[in-house]
């Protein structure tokens, strides 16, 4: 929303873009991301795919980040209103330290500090388009959230946004439990990954998993997880209809 | 201090660098009445004298409680107290808004002191002569602070504002040493000492003072009359410290709340 375009000189050069400016649509997006609450700490993955529309356009999109000390972000959705957040982000964190009294924003404080900017946005019509995910660790305490464009917010076990909702989540609720090993649930987020590798269109295999523990944060490097595409009903696919592809 | 050419304004310096209406906000401040502070690792109390101007009138309310785990007593004017503990409570309440997290008390001192330097200049404007005794939990512990009509801010274990707080502050000093791992109610008790000491030789009933406790487990509240008289009963009849000579030595209060009676004994008071 451009302020200078609104004073009264400017009304009339204006003409037909009378209306207020607001976000209609996203262009660039991220896809899933997941986040478990496991024994030590809360792990995040989410893979690094940006697409434009149905083009796997970018590949090499960080769609994982620390916030201050104790907490980690996992956005989905418009990467560029993403990277809004997180220059907001890291002015809170900032304006915190400079207090330098040895308080802290905890991963509490920024889900709801989040909660509070997407509904406000939400409330102006003009949304940040990201699904987050919040957690992060304080004081032996684990915290696992999410907040939605609209500002639906809630904490969780174990939380997913877009189709993670519908492929890993039902995957999740099966198989977490609260005494998960780091390997255990490195070991689910893949194999939660991997099914939004087959099914979601928008992901890319070349995934990150966010660890955060009462020690630190910790992003893996990226890499790729192995997927098997030998099923016999995939030989010959034209058989039964000549002339097809 | 006496009247003298540089007092006038606010903004303006003494010769020798001091800036004499913010100390005179600060003489408001020691003419209030009093308000006392105690801490322990887990607990803060906070205690003031509340006289009534005539029997006719309700005493003034000086302990205000900001957010459940923050209170202030105040010393001063009470108008300006009242204020600021509203804009205390709103801050409070912010921050609660934005962050589900109840906001630390270091934090919001910081606030109020830089609130009180505005006032110290600005031609337009007067200091706020009012002193607050701010006590509050958060996450670092118990703590209790001064803030000074100047916007300075100091912490404290113990300390006592407004008049005849010499008094109760000799008595803290004293003590203080063992208030860290004091229990609530000794500490409580430790407050009610100091108090008395202030009414210099009045005697010490629930009628007279107001007594407020914030703690770990435990929201800001201000304790009613009957518990607070309850207390003062139980330390008396155990006579720990010898009660300063009473000329109508008061028959006990067998029948529980004391009656405010024509207080013809009482020793000359600050209005």
């Amino acid at each position: 929303m451009n302020v200078s375009d609104s004073t009264p000189a400017m009304n009339n050069l204006m003409g037909s873009e009378a209306d207020s400016q607001r976000t209609l649509y996203p262009y660039v997006t991220g896809t899933s991301v997941v986040g478990i609450k496991y024994k030590d700490g809360i792990l995040l993955a989410a893979d690094m795919g940006g697409s434009y529309g149905s083009t796997l356009r970018y590949k090499t999109v960080e769609r994982l980040k620390s916030v201050g000390k104790h907490s980690i972000i996992g956005a989905s959705g418009e990467i560029s209103d993403f990277q809004e957040i997180m220059r907001n982000l890291d002015d809170l964190i900032l304006y915190d330290n400079m207090w330098d009294d040895g308080n802290s924003f905890g991963p509490k404080e920024v889900h709801n500090y989040l909660t509070r900017m997407m509904y406000n946005r939400r409330n102006k019509f003009n949304p940040l388009w990201n699904s987050l995910v919040l957690g992060g660790v304080k004081n032996g305490q684990k915290y696992l959230g999410t907040v939605s464009m609209i500002g639906v917010h809630y904490e969780d076990n174990h939380v997913a946004t877009g189709f993670g909702n519908h492929l890993a989540r039902p995957l999740l609720r099966d198989e977490w439990h609260e005494n998960l090993t780091f390997e255990e649930g490195v070991k689910l987020l893949e194999k939660c990954m991997r099914v939004l590798l087959y099914r979601d269109r928008s992901a890319v295999n070349k995934l990150q998993i966010a660890k955060i523990t009462e020690e630190g944060v910790t992003i893996s490097q990226p890499y790729a997880l192995k997927t098997f595409w030998g099923f016999s009903a995939f030989q010959n696919p034209t058989a039964g209809a000549e002339g097809s592809w | 201090m006496f009247r003298n050419q540089y007092d006038t304004d606010v903004t303006t310096w003494s010769p020798a660098g001091r800036l004499f209406q913010v100390e005179y906000a600060m003489e408001a401040v020691k003419q209030g009445s009093a308000a006392i502070g105690l801490r322990s690792k887990t607990h803060v109390v906070l205690a003031c004298v509340n006289k009534s101007t005539s029997e006719l009138s309700s005493h003034q309310k000086k302990i205000f409680k900001v957010d459940d785990h923050i209170g202030v007593s105040i010393a001063g004017l009470t108008a300006d107290g009242r204020v600021l503990s509203r804009y205390m409570r709103n801050e409070c309440i912010n921050y609660s808004y934005t962050y589900e997290s109840p906001l630390p008390v270091g934090r919001l001192v910081v606030q109020l002191a830089d609130k009180a330097q505005v006032c110290t200049q600005r031609s337009w404007k007067r200091p706020y002569g009012v002193g607050l005794l701010v006590g509050g939990l958060d996450e670092s512990g118990a703590h209790l602070y001064y803030n000074c009509p100047s916007g300075n801010y100091f912490e404290y274990q113990a300390f006592a504002i407004g008049s005849r707080s010499q008094a109760a502050k000799t008595y803290l000093e004293r003590k203080f040493e063992t208030f860290t791992d004091s229990s609530r109610d000794n500490l409580v008790k430790d407050a009610l000492f100091a108090l008395r000491e202030t009414l210099q030789g009045e005697k010490l009933t629930s009628s007279v003072c107001t007594i407020a406790v914030v703690g770990v487990g435990e929201a800001f509240h201000i304790l009613d009359q009957e518990t607070v008289q309850g207390l003062i009963n139980e330390f008396e009849i155990v006579g720990e410290e010898p009660t300063p000579a009473d000329e109508t030595a008061a028959p006990d209060q067998g029948s529980g709340a004391a009656a405010p009676g024509p207080s013809e004994d009482v020793a000359p008071m600050d209005i």
